[in-house]
């Protein structure tokens, strides 16, 4: 089928029968007897839980939500709802004690400071890349900027800085994974994955963070593709219609400010006229482009694969 | 290049890139040319340090929107942008 608009359409019937076959058959293959999902809320998790419900039986699936100081309030009462929809038992564990206990917030602030000395508990703060991909070709660095009222002050961030504040973030993801894995196997049950393709093949995870997971039932999907198994399963508008952001900074970011430079539609049909070796002429012409915009796009998503393959790598041995 | 030497300039960013982004490199070579995005020898991480390392070695700042691969992603583009940014 030529590339067209329509070109990320699935049968959500068929592909959700697809998936909960899938985890059926992953839990038996893994003798686990359910699966713990990390929800936020957030349209992923939600579409991973509402699955995991419908192959498993609600009895098998405990949602658990794990906000700290820095979550979005709105996430926890999201979650509820979900819980309450798909009849799945849900438990909160609150993190930010065993977050601050590991430094996190400490470690993190201290890398701020090194670049705005004035930053305290007073400022929230944020990292971006630069959000022009189709109109220039530029590399992906990024921006620190905090806000405190109505000031804001942005600075691109030295690498030092930089590594030291994503190390000391990641440690939200990691002791997430920990807690899910506390509650998966006191039960003996799996963790189910919530990343998708767009998270997992262009690296928008943290290693054995939110990367690890026994089976990732969406990971083979665009996000785009996620919105549309999301409306077939009934999962609650408030959650659909929620702008995905990371929820991992004090301010608010999208997931499109922080990582992908563009919104879902484009990526997701951009990234999928790469795989089918659109030429970019073409592409362009479907999606109201240019070439030169097209050829932007497609050169910044491969850069993003091929730095992020250690991600998705096992451990390697001394043979390999 | 009227105050810095062309050739001492190419030498200094190629001791950097191998030294930081080419670990165990012997058996490499690195054309002058050659795009470091295209041979995935820097990141987005590493794009940070190198900026960070022509700033500080040749004392001028790269604004944001030079942060652009024609001057910055290849010896030859850097020395190029080394030159306009010092004259």
């Amino acid at each position: 089928m030529p590339f067209n608009k329509d070109s990320l359409k699935i049968d959500a019937a068929k592909e959700t029968d697809r998936l909960c076959e899938a985890i059926v058959r992953q839990t038996r293959k893994f003798m686990k007897k359910g699966a713990v999902v990390g929800i936020s809320g957030g349209i992923d998790s939600s579409v991973v839980v509402a699955l995991c419900a419908r192959a498993l039986g609600p009895q098998r699936v405990l949602g658990i939500m794990m906000p700290e100081s820095e979550s979005s309030s709105e996430s926890e009462s999201l979650a509820r709802k979900l819980g309450d929809k798909f009849g799945f038992e849900t438990m909160k564990e609150v993190l930010t004690d065993a977050l601050s206990g590991a430094g996190c917030y400490q470690k993190r602030n201290e890398a701020i400071k090194s670049v705005f000395p004035e930053f305290d508990d007073s400022w929230s703060c944020k990292i971006t890349i630069p959000s022009n991909i189709l109109e220039k070709e530029t590399f992906n660095f990024f921006t620190l900027t905090i806000a405190k009222g109505g000031e804001s002050k942005s600075k691109r961030m030295p690498p030092a800085a930089y590594l030291q504040v994503v190390a000391a973030s990641n440690y939200k993801q990691r002791i997430r994974m920990t807690t899910l894995y506390y509650h998966a196997e006191k039960r003996n049950w799996l963790v189910a994955g919530t990343g998708n393709k767009d998270e997992h093949e262009q690296g928008f995870f943290v290693k054995y963070g939110d990367g690890g997971a026994d089976i990732k039932p969406i990971a083979h999907l665009f996000k785009i593709q996620v919105y549309q198994i999301a409306e077939y399963l009934g999962i609650p508008q408030e959650i659909i219609k929620r702008t995905p952001t990371t929820d991992t900074y004090s301010a608010e970011v999208t997931q499109e400010e922080f990582f992908y430079g563009l919104d879902f539609y484009r990526m997701d049909m951009l990234w999928h006229a790469l795989e089918l070796n659109v030429p970019v002429d073409e592409a362009a012409r479907v999606l109201g482009l240019t070439p030169e915009q097209v050829g932007r796009a497609y050169s910044n998503i491969k850069r993003k694969i091929d730095a992020t393959e250690y991600l998705r790598m096992h451990p390697l041995m001394a043979d390999e | 290049m009227a105050a810095i030497d062309q050739n001492t300039v190419r030498k200094d960013l190629r001791d950097f890139i191998i030294e930081n982004f080419m670990v165990g490199s012997e058996n490499e070579t690195l054309h002058d040319n050659d795009s470091f995005m295209e041979r995935g020898i820097v990141d987005s991480t590493g794009v940070l340090e190198l900026t960070s390392f022509v700033e500080e070695k040749y004392a001028f700042t790269i604004e944001d929107d030079e942060m652009l691969p024609e001057n910055l992603d290849s010896i030859d583009n850097l020395v190029k942008f080394i030159q306009k940014k010092l004259n």
